[in-house]
């Protein structure tokens, strides 16, 4: 029996000629053993999870909760042969613990722990013979690598997809363009803007000058902390072609960082039209419309 | 090639670019649109360029140009209707019109250049 006709024999369904049969019989009197004695190897399992400091975001009751489901899971994939049902298991496994906290080294941990616990049962039980103690490793190493690579893998692409969603969530926070009189819009920016962000953020706003016929835009950014220079670049590059469209641009709310970013990348301040807040930008974009905003009389009185 | 479209309105000229303008039709805009207001005694040029997808450094070089020949001969040019997308890829290229007023559209341009024109 060389070693890639088991690993490929493992991938079979059980029954078919390609598990030899001392082998599948190896397999179940393994599942049998780690069947019986359930209760002892789960708990040894659960204590060394908490021992080796995995989980810490899970109580002792909601660890041993999960133990018991992925020993039990473990256990038929090493019956069955059966990955598909591990990765769903693995899947549906990875949905309920990434919002709890748990991290990878956390799930590849565990699952190596339960491995190595299993391994030590059966080198207990089979220590007076040897050769079949060999035997019986020949059939559970393959098995269980297979078990930990699943786990692993299932993990790591739940954690993936919860990091895409996240991210078109981000770029979906939509920079409202909004006009707040004649010829004046507001674009009020909030949070990270990244390359692709900073796209959409240039086209929603030509898209503005144009739809509202705008003549002054107020950019404000007092909620952006940071851009890097790639991104200062880009919203300078969003102004000169904003002036293109006859419209001017102020810029409002530089925090220091930002300030020092675009004097590093030697933007020509001269172009660039900034007051300090968003205030001081509507009354200068007021001004620059030839708007004149006075207070009401005295002595009239408002419902 | 299309010859150049000029339109006399007031005391301005307005010339309306056709889509995907050649190197060659740029220079004939360029010439006609100078011996117009030498013939015209306008006060100013309006250059629509809505219906343009493209805008090269030669256009852009030749637009300036145009501004220059024109602010020679007395009378103010603004560019109107670049689109918001043409008018990113400029930026982008670095093709600049600097000392070209530009406008959004025509009924803008009308209005700057009277204001520009009243004084």
């Amino acid at each position: 029996m060389d070693r890639l006709d088991r690993e490929e024999g493992f991938q079979a369904t059980p029954g078919t000629s390609a598990i030899p049969e001392s082998m599948a019989a190896l397999l179940r009197e393994l599942v049998e053993h780690l069947r019986e004695n359930r209760t002892q190897l789960r708990e040894d399992w659960a204590r060394r999870i908490t021992e080796a400091g995995f989980l810490t975001a899970m109580s002792k009751e909601e660890i041993f909760a999960e133990a018991t489901s992925i020993y039990d899971n473990y256990v038929d994939v090493l019956e069955t042969g059966s990955v598909e049902a591990l990765q769903d298991y693995a899947r549906d496994l990875s949905e309920r613990i990434i919002p709890r906290g748990v991290e990878t080294n956390d799930v590849i941990g565990i699952v190596l722990l339960l491995r190595d616990v299993l391994a030590r049962s059966l080198f207990k039980k089979y220590q007076s013979d040897f050769g079949l103690l060999n035997r019986v490793l020949d059939a559970y190493e393959p098995a269980a690598n297979r078990i930990a690579n699943t786990a692993a893998v299932g993990f790591v692409q739940e954690r993936e997809r919860v990091i895409r969603a996240q991210q078109e969530a981000i770029r979906e926070l939509s920079t409202p363009v909004l006009p707040v009189r004649e010829r004046l819009l507001i674009l009020p920016i909030i949070g990270v803007i990244d390359p692709l962000r900073a796209r959409q953020l240039t086209e929603q706003l030509l898209q503005g000058v144009r739809n509202n016929r705008a003549k002054v835009v107020v950019m404000d950014i007092t909620g952006v902390p940071t851009i890097d220079s790639t991104v200062a670049n880009h919203l300078v590059q969003t102004v000169e072609a904003t002036r293109l469209l006859g419209a001017t641009v102020i810029v409002t709310g530089l925090s220091p960082e930002i300030a020092q970013t675009l004097v590093n990348i030697g933007v020509d301040l001269g172009k660039m039209n900034t007051v300090g807040d968003l205030q001081g930008g509507i009354e200068e974009a007021e001004r620059l419309l030839g708007y004149k905003v006075v207070p009401v009389e005295e002595g009239i009185h408002r419902p | 090639m299309a010859a150049p479209v000029i339109l006399k309105q007031g005391k301005f000229l307005i010339a309306s670019m056709q889509p995907a303008p050649s190197d060659a039709d740029l220079v004939l805009l360029r010439n006609a649109l100078v011996q117009q207001v030498s013939r015209s005694r306008s006060r100013g040029v309006i250059i629509d360029v809505t219906s343009l997808d493209v805008i090269d450094s030669f256009a852009t070089r030749t637009l300036r140009d145009i501004a220059h020949m024109i602010r020679l001969r007395g009378a103010e040019t603004v560019i109107v209707g670049i689109q918001p997308e043409v008018a990113f890829a400029m930026v982008q290229l670095g093709l600049v019109l600097e000392d070209v007023a530009t406008t959004l559209d025509l009924e803008e341009g009308i209005a700057y250049l009277d204001v520009k024109t009243a004084k």
